[in-house]
């Protein structure tokens, strides 16, 4: 991060930019779009606190476990799987979690690990993408991040099987 | 009396049947995430009153509030930081030269976005961060581009083509290093920490390419429906 910054800085000095100037300019109108998108996460935030408060993803984990028993997949991982799209300082909690229960070299803690690496809050990016700029219809959007984060949960588990 | 009286009735009937009118144009075209975020609201509070804690709900409802805005501070920091770099590095030529180097794939990923424009300056600015792990610039650098893909799209309410590609590519994670995470494993006592990585690769490349071609697959049956 500070190489980046420091090599911004350093060749802008090279090409002559007024780059405090420039800076001001750059940073005010990223002021401007973080004040844009603040209602959008005072929606989302609240909207998924209230999901983690319901203790209806502990609920859903409860009731899918023996299914996930059943077809081997470890049933620590679950929580993750649902919370992953939606919050990301509650999957890091799972995360956590897991690691400090089954431990971080754990078949658990190996597919947690994966499944963590290979994706992101995928809800928060797309209140936070589209509310910047007012988008309300969302097209493909939806649909394609779920088959994409679906597609993560499985191949997570599989390539923790082959791999180790 | 009455005379006063008969315009009331009438703005009532009104109110009553035109926003009902209008509403059901809005139904018809499928505001989504109208749906998604009241579904997540009404779910829980019913959950909670059947089997959970109504009061921790309610407290975290009045708590929220004041999260969502630490977090849009913090990413408010990082924006204007990123904000004020950026453009010293495309005063400089960085994000051209950056831009040259990613405009096959992104010739291949959104084909809408022209080269040399500055929408694909700033959604390559956003995936060199992606890529290297850099989340507190990926965000501030993605809404950039968001805003350039908003102007190529007529600052029109709906995605476009290549604003649907970009975000789905910005759910999956391209990151290289996920440091996050082989920090936490080191905490926690890996004994290879690293040893993930070749997993996390496969999986995200894997992921991303599903996310990019069902994009291009929902994209065109609702087409085909509309």
């Amino acid at each position: 991060m500070l190489v980046c910054a420091a090599g911004i800085i350093i060749t802008g000095l090279f090409k002559k930019v007024p780059v405090f100037d420039e800076f001001l300019v750059g940073a005010k109108d990223g002021l401007h779009s973080a004040v844009k998108v603040a209602p959008a996460l005072v929606a989302l935030v609240a909207s998924v606190s209230m999901l983690r408060a319901s203790g209806a993803i502990g609920s859903a984990v409860e009731i899918m476990k023996p299914l996930f028993a059943a077809i081997s997949i470890p049933p620590e991982v679950f929580p993750l799987a649902l919370m992953r799209p939606i919050s990301g300082s509650g999957a890091l909690a799972v995360l956590k979690d897991i690691f400090s229960s089954s431990g971080p070299d754990s078949h658990a803690g190996l597919v947690a690990s994966v499944m963590m690496g290979s994706s992101e809050t995928t809800f928060y990016t797309i209140a936070v993408y589209y509310g910047s700029v007012g988008i309300k219809k969302l097209g493909a959007t939806v649909p394609a991040a779920l088959m994409a984060d679906i597609t993560g949960f499985i191949f997570s588990v599989l390539a923790v099987l082959i791999f180790f | 009396m009455i005379p006063e009286f008969e315009p009331d009735v009438n703005i009532l009937y009104r109110k009553a049947v035109e926003p009902q009118q209008v509403s059901q144009k809005m139904v018809g075209e499928l505001y989504m995430m109208n749906y998604i975020w009241a579904a997540l609201i009404i779910f829980s509070i019913i959950f909670s009153c059947l089997f959970g804690d109504v009061t921790k709900l309610s407290n975290v409802l009045l708590t929220s509030g004041n999260d969502a805005l630490e977090l849009a501070l913090t990413l408010a920091g990082g924006m204007c930081l990123w904000g004020g770099l950026m453009r010293i590095a495309d005063k400089s030529g960085i994000t051209k030269l950056t831009a040259k180097l990613f405009s096959p794939l992104i010739g291949l990923i959104m084909p809408g976005v022209k080269r040399g424009s500055n929408a694909e300056r700033a959604v390559t600015m956003n995936m060199a961060a992606n890529l290297l792990g850099l989340g507190n610039a990926a965000t501030p650098l993605g809404l950039k581009a968001m805003e350039e893909l908003d102007k190529l799209n007529g600052h029109s309410p709906t995605a476009s083509p290549a604003m649907t590609a970009f975000v789905v590519l910005n759910t999956a994670s391209i990151q290289l290093l996920p440091s996050t995470i082989a920090m936490l494993r080191v905490e926690y006592g890996s004994a290879n920490a690293m040893s993930i990585l070749p997993c996390v690769w496969i999986v995200s490349v894997i992921t991303v390419t599903i996310g990019l071609v069902s994009c291009k697959i929902f994209t065109k049956s609702a087409k085909k429906e509309g």
